[in-house]
């Protein structure tokens, strides 16, 4: 079968957009992991939370942009509540045990936006509607807009987690959390801090990826799923290394859907995932150690 | 192990498989039934527990060996002569097929990274078998016929509600004999070994990826075994089966009924199974809701599940 080159490009640039939807959700697990040692079950529920909060927010004001941030600082609470309650027990136990509990407040996260919004798919409208042409199609706007909105706020993050004051306090509880303690920083604390980070930046995506597909309640099974191998394929915690690998394994699978159906195409990132443990369980685009 | 904590322990064994014996005839239809799928279910998660409680090796993955099972069994029972022994071995060998695969994995990857795979690994056969209509029958599932209960050259008889719940009660007793066999032998102690210190374990000088591989095929033996049950029981399967969320709530059997005790997992099953029923009265599908919240605070405030303080005497 032969593709035609225009639809190649097209389903790059896709994939290149969806890449950075996956980066935003997979540098909060990243990040999540990576400090505390939490694998985080509920990032998905998170997500799924953030768009259909995302929903409320617009309903009533009717701003896309107030919608997005109300969304992210209502799903941060959340995810402080949650450490709080359900994480900082466990702290000093195996990740393992942090699995579980997670997994448990998935199903309660899940089960509760089917509760609370029904089994029906809600939508966001896209805030601006212009297109422009990309060989015989319309190529809407906001799917450029929300890659370079994605980059940014990774990018912020960095910067926060680089040069910003409690950027210091959260590496340096990384690298020692006694000494940090020591030190005076107030270790539990940095990590909710650091949950509510990551859980709003679950929530942006969630908004900002609404537009474009329908939000139901069991939308966050395939994005933790992706994101796992994202971070796995990445480096466990490492961010820089999750971003490399959204992008990777999405322009794999938008590739993949050119042959086989979508649900298939799923495979191939399966299949990265098996191979990077195979050969290189610490993660794809890990410098290696000298 | 003295002589009369071994006689405790057989007889509360006898008591309780005598109950689960007498108790079909005696309750409703639908209680029946109820206490032969726990049964299985109990069988499924006995079978996680040989690697989440003695190994020390969480699979999120056990829906694949279950769906395989169910696969392999459904497949006999469409294709060839309705005998039950055949039916069951080709749900044996369906999951054996994928345990070789994840057993591979094991001997690489350990605690989350062995989580993930084996929750991927399950992703995979879940979207092969959503997906490949023609032969699995998509989203649907098959339906086939169930086999008789045969006894080769003796006899051979349609199941009633009865003989069923008795040969899956036969089935499921037979391998909690066979799996605390196991789980007590040198080799048990070895997986137990492992899941306290594997580095140590290997520098006594034992092969820990040899015995790793052993525990992952004998745990995906018999939860294959439960999905081949679980498909004879219901004349059905379906991807649903496959799908990673049934391997999180083998994880939940395992944990609320205490791990490493065989017995606990099959009351955690017990336990679930009954809350979901309670919940589903009033809650309708939102269960999971209270079931969710439950099992959060289990794994926060009582680790070691319900049955966790008997686990000396049961491993005895």
């Amino acid at each position: 079968m032969v593709i035609p080159w225009e639809l190649l490009v097209i389903q790059l640039l896709n994939g290149v957009i969806i890449g950075m939807i996956l980066a935003l959700v997979a540098s909060g697990l990243t990040l999540i992991f990576g400090i505390m040692d939490v694998v985080n079950f509920a990032h998905g529920e998170l997500y799924m939370l953030g768009a259909y909060m995302g929903t409320t927010v617009m309903l009533t004001t009717g701003n896309f942009w107030l919608a997005l941030g109300g969304s992210a600082l209502t799903i941060a609470a959340l995810g402080a509540v949650v450490q709080v309650t359900a994480l900082r027990p466990l702290l000093g136990r195996d990740p393992l045990t942090t699995i579980l509990a997670t997994f448990g407040i998935s199903l309660v996260l899940q089960n509760y936006a089917l509760w609370q919004y029904g089994p029906v798919a809600r939508k966001i409208d896209e805030p601006f509607t212009g297109q422009f042409a990309l060989f015989h199609l319309q190529f809407p706007w906001y799917r450029v807009v929300i890659a370079l909105l994605s980059a940014a706020i990774i990018l912020a993050l960095w910067l926060f987690m680089k040069y910003g004051k409690y950027g210091i306090w959260i590496r340096a509880t990384t690298q020692d959390r006694v000494m940090a303690a020591a030190m005076g920083i107030p270790v539990p604390l940095v990590y909710t801090m650091v949950f509510a980070i990551g859980s709003a930046m679950a929530a942006a995506s969630g908004v900002l990826y609404a537009p474009l597909v329908g939000i139901n309640h069991a939308m966050g099974l395939d994005v933790i799923l992706r994101a796992f191998i994202v971070v796995v394929v990445g480096g466990m915690g490492n961010l820089a290394g999750s971003v490399l690998a959204a992008i990777f394994i999405s322009l794999l699978e938008a590739l993949a859907s050119l042959w086989v159906s979508p649900a298939q195409a799923v495979i191939v990132s399966f299949i990265v995932l098996i191979l990077t443990l195979l050969i290189r369980p610490t993660g794809l685009f890990v410098p290696t150690p000298k | 192990m003295s002589g009369s904590r071994n006689l405790t322990f057989w007889t509360g064994f006898a008591v309780v498989v005598a109950a689960l014996a007498v108790a079909p005839p005696l309750l409703p239809p639908f209680w029946e039934r109820f206490v032969t799928e726990i049964l299985i279910w109990g069988l499924l998660a006995m079978s996680s527990d040989i690697l989440i409680g003695y190994t020390g090796m969480v699979s999120f993955g056990h829906s694949a060996f279950l769906g395989l099972g169910m696969y392999g069994t459904a497949a006999a029972l469409l294709l060839l002569p309705p005998n039950l022994w055949l039916a069951m071995s080709f749900g044996l060998v369906g999951a054996a097929a994928v345990a070789i695969f994840v057993a591979y994995f094991a001997t690489r990857l350990r605690d989350i990274y062995f989580a993930i795979t084996t929750l991927v690994f399950s992703q995979i056969f879940y979207v092969i078998i959503f997906t490949w209509t023609e032969v699995t029958g998509g989203e649907n599932g098959l339906t086939f016929r169930q086999p008789p209960l045969s006894i080769p050259f003796l006899f051979e008889t349609r199941f009633s509600r009865e003989t069923l719940h008795w040969f899956v009660l036969a089935v499921v007793v037979l391998s909690y004999l066979v799996l605390r066999r196991v789980t007590q032998s040198p080799f048990g102690k070895v997986l137990q070994a492992i899941r306290e210190n594997e580095p140590r374990t290997r520098a006594i000088g034992y092969h820990v990826e040899r015995y790793k591989m052993v525990a992952v095929m004998l745990s995906g033996l018999f939860a294959g075994l439960a999905g081949s049950l679980y498909a004879i029981q219901n004349k059905f399967v379906a991807p649903d089966f496959v799908f990673f969320l049934i391997s999180g709530e083998v994880v939940i059997f395992n944990v609320m009924g205490g791990m490493g005790t065989l017995v606990g997992p099959v009351a955690g099953a017990a336990f679930f199974w009954l809350m979901r029923e309670a919940f589903s009265r009033f809650l309708t599908e939102y269960y999971l809701i209270p079931v969710g919240l439950i099992f959060t605070a289990m794994v926060i405030f009582l680790p070691q599940g319900l049955l966790g303080f008997l686990r000396r005497r049961l491993n005895e």
